[in-house]
């Protein structure tokens, strides 16, 4: 999504109010449910939300000039530097050595990374659709994010083809953007 | 519920990636060297003899991981040529400081070549506008190229500011040339006595 994403994308940057702020808060705690007690720290209180509408309707919240948050759609997906600061709030997959170099330029994770030995999936099971942060066999950050195109049951029973769609990874645009 | 505190994670200054990831980026020696004079604990404990043995000792055979880390270390390669050569181009070009007179005693003066300094440039612009007291604005000039406009003869100063600013980013080999552009209204070049001859 953001392989190719250069400041010319940015339509407008607008300052969101704070009731609109409120439900963005609440509607990110619904998509993660562990980052309730998390969230105050993510966008304190009396913080300002800026608002940047890019192209083909991607929307960033950043905040203090360092994206927070991105939308696409409906869902509402984490800066990896915030995953990277609260990494116990987000669902996680790992996938093995060999399909880092790959998710580093930009490729959706196939299945077979995502359950070879290097490789691990939550015991129970996260549905389609999800968004999942992505680690890495041996390392201790994650180094991307995604959108689960069939649940972990599946990935485990059908193993085969594209499990998760790579929507944020570190060196991509979004990651490379400054203000 | 236990307090949850922001974890402290530690970004490469030369790849942006956390320090891990470095060997996966495209300036993995330099990356290294970074590194080893910034946090030398985690470095012992990213590319020490017994870290880089304990790597092959994984899940993956052999075989693959040689031939990622040949594929990386091209691609690294690849990149650093690339550098090079864009160290090579920048060092060629030239800052030009150009002094225009506006009237007897009033100058403007427009700095042209500076996108190769990697900055803002509207942000260089206040900048100058703050430390010279005087208005700067960036505008596009005859070539299409985004240059600083800046009020007032402030030449030699801002000559030494961007000195400064190429000593930060280690590109001293930058030739700036001022350059002085007098308007020659008043004064008739001695070259047209043929020329109005002609019009009659």
């Amino acid at each position: 999504m953001f392989k190719r994403f250069t400041k010319e994308e940015i339509h407008s940057r607008s300052n969101i109010k704070s009731s609109a702020q409120r439900g963005l808060k609440s509607r990110f705690i619904d998509q993660f449910p562990d980052v309730e007690e998390v969230v105050e720290l993510i966008i304190p209180k009396k913080s300002q939300i800026i608002l940047i509408k890019c192209e083909e309707k991607i929307q960033l919240y950043s905040m203090n000039e360092e994206v927070v948050f991105f939308q696409s759609f409906d869902d509402l997906i984490p800066h990896l530097k915030v995953v990277h600061k609260f990494p116990q709030s987000f669902p996680r997959v790992q996938v093995d050595r060999g399909a880092i170099k790959f998710v580093l330029s930009g490729a959706n994770i196939m299945c077979p990374g995502l359950t070879s030995a290097g490789a691990k999936l939550p015991e129970e099971n996260i549905p389609v659709d999800s968004i999942v942060t992505i680690y890495a066999e041996g390392k201790e950050h994650a180094l991307a994010i995604g959108k689960l195109t069939m649940s972990t049951d599946d990935i485990k029973s059908i193993n085969k083809g594209i499990g998760i769609e790579l929507l944020h990874y570190l060196g991509d645009g979004l990651w490379n953007l400054t203000e | 519920m236990a307090e949850v505190v922001a974890k402290e994670v530690l970004y490469c200054k030369v790849c942006s990636f956390p320090p891990e990831y470095c060997e996966f980026g495209v300036s993995l020696k330099k990356c290294q060297e970074w590194l080893e004079d910034a946090n030398k604990e985690l470095y012992d404990q990213l590319y020490s003899e017994e870290a880089l043995s304990h790597k092959f000792s994984n899940t993956l055979s052999l075989e693959k991981q040689e031939k990622i880390h040949a594929e990386l270390a091209k691609k690294q390669l690849k990149e650093e040529a690339k550098q090079e050569r864009e160290l090579q181009r920048k060092l060629q070009s030239k800052i030009t400081i150009k002094r225009i007179e506006r009237n007897r005693r009033k100058h403007v003066i427009t700095i042209t070549g500076l996108e190769l300094l990697d900055v803002d440039l509207k942000k260089l612009a206040k900048q100058f506008a703050s430390k010279f007291a005087t208005g700067a604005t960036v505008s596009k000039n005859a070539e299409k190229k985004e240059e600083i406009l800046i009020q007032g003869d402030v030449s030699d100063e801002a000559k030494k500011e961007i000195e400064k600013i190429l000593t930060d980013k280690g590109l001293e080999g930058i030739e700036i040339e001022q350059i002085d552009d007098k308007k020659n209204k008043k004064t008739p070049a001695p070259t047209t006595p043929g020329a109005p001859a002609t019009k009659d």
